[in-house]
Order: structure tokens, then sequence, then C-alpha cells
């Protein structure tokens, strides 16, 4: 039987202790993993937890990140609830094996502490790594600092162990700003928290010798066309049980999330749509400028990546004049990604509002809340003109000539 | 005169991010001494390296540089050297680089005897990550992945190398850093893969928590866990157990490096001369 830990109602944590102890609390079967600036210390305190008997559970350090998720998914599919974290150059050395585990619908955790990809070899945080994720069939949840981080990991079980979802689930944080700063997160108790989260349910497990199955079959144009749609409307229909999720969570702890977060949007003219701690960034220039200057803005951020919330999304950002989408990854030739979801998300609407994209933030680039002010502002210039008075992609915060890429009207 | 070494290194770099103490820099110096021996100019030498601390190497020096991915040192050079094989090139990665995430490079690196110097900077421990159990750390240690102590066997460096088909394969440790400067030298001129076990100090991170808290007490442990090629080879069995051998413990010159072969295809490609068979090579099997 594992210790208890006797937690305060309020702790300090930063984020990765956050994630770690909610990992402690699920009582996770097996970590195998690999360290890797900015996540190495949600594992370093799980093998603490087990060395100190605070988990009946197995920690097994691995040779790589390929091998950390590959033992993953051999625990998983073993009938054991398994989690691990990463971050970056790890998290790339993991993408093959990510497609594994979803096309096996195994129900691993993986705690992202979103940082840059090389080259240039950065270990400061931005979302590379989460879009890197987007399409390897996983759920991704994101959170913006470390309260949300501990409550996301405790939901992410609950969510992808749902017997109706069965599939991996990602709990993202900032490198660094949300990973490496303390703030005040009010934990459940031991107690409450595993029965929150529940014993685990195998399913088809290996173990069961009873009932032999095999994982990874080979189907190729026979049947492998079914099971990736099989799979996509189980990633699809999850979104119900992340609602019930999260509504459970609010009953316990009178913390409310939702798939899509809206932040001052009743009234909003013009709104930013972030990710991650920049989210809280602009919450607060918004507040600021509903204060000081009377501008109507509000701040929409999906909570649930994946599946992305594209419904909700439209609901939540059909009413504004202009808005901006930030992407904090490099867009590689394109517009941003998620600009490019939110926006075939408003074409659906009768008004289609007014929607251009920022760059921002790559390798850890300081976002600040003036720069978020000014931005604001600049869709309120927008929505004036009635047109994108800018070029609909610009870079926020970079050093060097202004750049951006395509206008509204031919020059 | 004492020797120059500003002229081989990216001074704007300095100070190096290496702790007070740490080995890391005395095989950079004993590194670029013997380059400097082989009288490389500075653009036919390029240095390959991976993450971690060793993975700062290529930042410091001023010769063609890449910094890689963790662990493909060796695949990354191995593209370097076949499109420029008459260059230098070295590769320089840590205990984890080499034998853990890179240890597949390593091993056909070793195969394929293709003419890179492989500087593996063996310090028993994942340092610049705090402390996590390698390939190297031996057994019985704190880590922080173990702190119960370290399960996982150990690889000998030099024993993989070997049984890989490296044919220059060699120990040294930075508590002689005039034999780790000769030990280069010998490895670099050498024509096929040059193995280098470098054992290193990591008193902040292995040693602390093992009874070694000084760089002093590091370097002292390695010194007593290492004996010479000479001593070892007249050891018994038993006497070996806990004992590592330095110097050189293979060079074979007679197999073909990997780039000279590769002008045979060359040759074949441009009708110069027939496809290769079985019996153009003395070992068949």
């Amino acid at each position: 039987m594992a210790k208890k830990y006797d937690l305060n109602e309020v702790e300090v944590w930063d984020g990765n202790y956050a994630a770690s102890q909610a990992l402690r609390q699920a009582q996770v079967d097996v970590v195998a993993a690999y360290p890797i600036t900015p996540s190495t210390p949600i594992v370093e305190n799980y093998g603490n937890y087990v060395a100190n008997g605070y988990i009946d559970g197995e920690f097994v350090m691995v040779e790589s990140e390929h091998a950390a998720m590959s033992g993953c998914v051999g625990a998983a599919a073993s009938g054991g609830r398994v989690a691990t974290a990463t971050s970056s150059q790890g998290f790339a050395l993991m993408v093959e094996v990510l497609y594994q585990a979803s096309g096996m619908r195994l129900p691993i955790v993986l705690t992202v502490v979103n940082r840059a990809l090389a080259s240039p070899l950065n270990v400061r945080g931005d979302h590379s790594d989460m879009y890197l994720g987007r399409d390897s069939g996983w759920i991704q949840l994101d959170s913006f600092n470390a309260q949300e981080a501990y409550d996301m990991v405790l939901c992410a079980f609950r969510i992808g162990e749902n017997m109706n979802v069965r599939l991996p689930v990602m709990v993202h944080q900032d490198g660094f700003i949300t990973s490496h700063t303390a703030q005040n997160v009010s934990p459940l108790s031991d107690d409450e928290a595993y029965a929150f989260v529940g014993e685990y349910q195998p399913y088809n497990d290996m173990l069961d010798f009873s009932k032999p199955v095999t994982y990874g079959a080979q189907t190729e144009e026979d049947w492998h066309y079914e099971h990736k749609a099989r799979q996509h409307k189980a990633l699809m229909d999850s979104r119900d049980v992340i609602n019930s999720v999260f509504e459970e969570y609010k009953a316990k702890t009178g913390r409310e999330y939702k798939r899509v977060e809206s932040y001052l949007m009743d009234d909003a003219e013009v709104a930013i749509v972030a990710l991650g701690t920049t989210v809280e960034t602009c919450l607060l220039a918004a507040k600021q400028l509903r204060e000081e200057e009377g501008i109507k803005a509000g701040v929409v951020a999906p909570r649930c990546f994946r599946p992305f919330p594209f419904d909700m999304i439209r609901d939540a950002l059909m009413n504004v004049k202009a808005l901006c989408v930030m992407d904090r990854s490099a867009p590689g030739g394109a517009m941003g990604a998620l600009f490019n979801e939110v926006s075939a998300a408003l074409y659906t609407t009768p008004n289609r509002p007014i929607i251009t994209n920022y760059i921002y933030g790559l390798g850890g680039r300081d976002f600040s809340v003036k720069e978020a002010k000014r931005i604001f502002k600049e869709q309120l210039a927008h929505a004036e003109a009635g047109e994108i008075t800018t070029d609909i992609q610009q870079f926020s915060g970079l050093r060097g000539p202004k750049l951006g890429f395509f206008k509204t009207k031919r020059s | 005169m004492a020797f120059n070494y500003d002229q081989y290194l990216r001074l704007e770099k300095m100070p190096t991010l290496w702790c007070w103490g740490c080995g890391d820099g005395v095989i950079l110096k004993a590194f670029i001494r013997a380059v400097d021996k082989m009288g490389w100019s500075k653009d036919d030498v390029c240095v390959v390296s991976g993450i971690g601390c060793s993975g700062r190497f290529s930042s410091y020096v001023d010769f063609n540089t890449i910094h890689t991915t963790h662990g493909r040192t060796v695949a990354f050079a191995t593209g370097v050297k076949l499109a420029n094989p008459d260059k230098h090139v070295i590769c320089v990665g840590g205990d984890g680089d080499a034998l853990a995430i890179g240890g597949n490079h390593t091993i056909h690196g070793c195969r394929r005897n293709i003419d890179i110097n492989f500087i593996v900077i063996n310090n028993f421990i994942y340092g610049l990550t705090n402390s996590q159990t390698s390939p190297t750390t031996p057994q019985g240690m704190w880590t922080v992945s173990q702190k119960a102590g370290n399960i996982d066997p150990t690889f000998d460096a030099c024993k993989l190398a070997i049984a890989a088909g490296a044919t220059f394969v060699a120990r040294e440790k930075v508590n002689d850093p005039r034999k780790l400067e000769k030990v280069f030298v010998e490895g670099f001129k050498h024509r096929g893969f040059s193995f280098f076990d470098i054992l290193s100090n990591c008193h902040i991170n292995l040693g602390r928590k093992n009874k070694m808290q000084s760089a002093m007490e590091n370097l002292d442990w390695i010194d007593a866990i290492t004996v010479s090629k000479k001593k070892y080879d007249e050891m018994s069995e038993d006497e070996r157990l806990n004992l590592l051998p330095t110097g050189i413990l293979k060079q074979d010159t007679a197999a073909r490096e990997y780039c000279d072969m590769y002008e045979d295809i060359k040759a074949v490609q441009q009708g110069k001369r027939k496809v290769l068979t079985q019996d153009d090579f003395e070992k068949k099997i």
C-alpha cells in the first residue's frame, strides 16, 4: 500500500511539480522515461515517489524517448495505467510511436512541456512540439498555468480511460513559464483525487490469458481505412466525455473547464485566440483595455486542441467584428495552423468576422501585455475600417524589418 | 612559450557552461593541441557534436561545426565524410549520446570503419539533465532516476567498439592530459573509425551523491578504476574485475576504410572496373 501525502489546501507548486503530483495521485503503474529539459522534473519527481514508497508502480529509465513511448505502449497493452513526460526533440523522437499508441487505442497520458524544436537548438517554450502532435490521433488538452496543469492531468486519465474513448491523451503546459514558475495550486487530497480518477479498468489487455489478443495487426487497403475512420470517430465522440468529465470535476473542485474557454466575450467586439500562458497575458490586456479605454476586448482559448472544437470556436467568435489568432510555432510556409482552423470554423458563420494571424514568441521570445494591447487595438482598427488594414499574417516581437504576408486587396 | 589556444576557440563563446572543475575543458584543450600537432588547417576540420554537456564542444571550437540532435553525431558525420572524404571529421558525444539514444549509430559507424574520429566523453551520468542513470553509470551508484541504487548493468564502451568493428579503439582519462593528447594524435593519424572512450569527472551530478564531492575525489576514483593496458594484460581475470584498461586497446591497419571502398563503387559506376564480388574481399562472411 502506497504511503499518502498530507497536502495543504493551497500548495506552492510549479507546473512540473503539479503534473507529477497528479501522476502520483493517479497511482500510475508504469512510467518509462528519458530526461529532457524542461520536462525532466516530472518523471524525476515520479521516480522520487516510487523510491520513497508513495507509489505502487514501476519507473524505468530507458535509452531514448522512442524507447520511452514504446515501453509505455507495451505496458498499456498489458493492462496498466501508464504515463510519461517529454518536450521538444524528445517529443519529435516519440512521434512514430505516438501513432502506434493512438492506433492501438491505448489510454496513455503524456505530459508535454512545450518547447521549441531545433534547429537552432533552443530549450525555451513555444508550441512547435504541440503542433507536431496534432494529427497523431491523441486527445490534446492545454493548460495555461500550474493549477490547470494539475487539473488537466487528473481529467486526462478519466477521459482517455473511458470505455467509449480509450485513446491516449496529451496534457500540455508551456516550458519554463508554467513548468518552472511556482504558483498557488489547490490540489485534491490523495483519496479524493484517486476516487475521481478511479481504479484502472483494463480492456483487451494482453495479460488476460483466457482471451489472447494481438496489438498492431497489419491492415492494408482492405481494412486500414475503416480502422482510421473509426479512430477519428472515437476522437470526435470523445467530446461528450470530455464535457462530462469537466462537469464532474467542477462539481468536485468548483473549478470550471470547457473545451473552449471564453473570457470577457459576452459583449466583445474584438478578440484574440491563443494557447498556453499567452491566454492569461491577453486576458490581462483585455481587462486593462476595458477599464482604461472602454475597448470591448475578449479572449478565446481552445482548452481542447484535439479534438478541435470547431463548433464551439464558431459560437464563441461569430459575433465579434475582428479577431486575431496567435500561433506560437513557425508556420513553415503557410498561415499559422490555429489561424487556419479558426478561419475554417468562422467561414461557416453569416457575418464572417475579420480575421488575421500573428506568429509570436518562438523559442521563448517574451510576449507582453503591452504587445497584446497593441494587437487588440489593431483589431479595432480593422473593425472600424471594415477591412484588414495590415498584412494578414504578421510577426510580433521580431527584431529587424517588419515581416508580413498577404493583403486582402491586390496592390 | 605557452600553447596559444585562442586561435582555435570562439572566444566570444567563453566562458564555457561547464561547471568549475569539469573534465570537459581538459579534453577540449587536449583535442586542440592534437589538431595543432596534426598540422590540419582549421578549414579542413569538421566537429560534429550531439546533446548534453559534451554537445557544447562544437560551439566552442573555431572549425566547421555542426551541433546535431541527441545521439545522431555519427549519422550526421557519415554524411559529412562521404561528401568530403578528404576532410577530417571529429564527432564528440557523451555516454548518453554514444551508448544510449545513439548506440545504434555508434555500432554501425564502427562496423563500416569509416574514417571518423569519435570522442566519447564518458562521465558515467546524464550531467546536463541532473543525474539520471546512463549506460555507463556503475551499478549501485545513486542517481536521480534510481535513488535506491542503480541496477542497470554497464557498457564497456571499448569492448562494444572493438566488437562492432572499429579499427582504432583507445581509452584515456582526463587525469592524464598529455596522454589524452597523444592518443588523439594516434587516432587522428589512423585511417578508419577511431573510437576514444575518454573518462571524465562529473563531481557535480555524479560525485556529489556518490561520496566524490570534489573534482579531485572524482578524479581519484577514475584513477582507481583504471590501469594501463600493459599492466592489465599481465593481470589475472580476478584482478581485472573492477578495472578498465587505458591506452590504445586495438589498432588494425589492414582493414579497408569505407570511403576508400566507396571509390571502388564509383569506379564501377564510371565503367572503370567490374562490379564487386565476394572474390574482392578476403573475409567472406
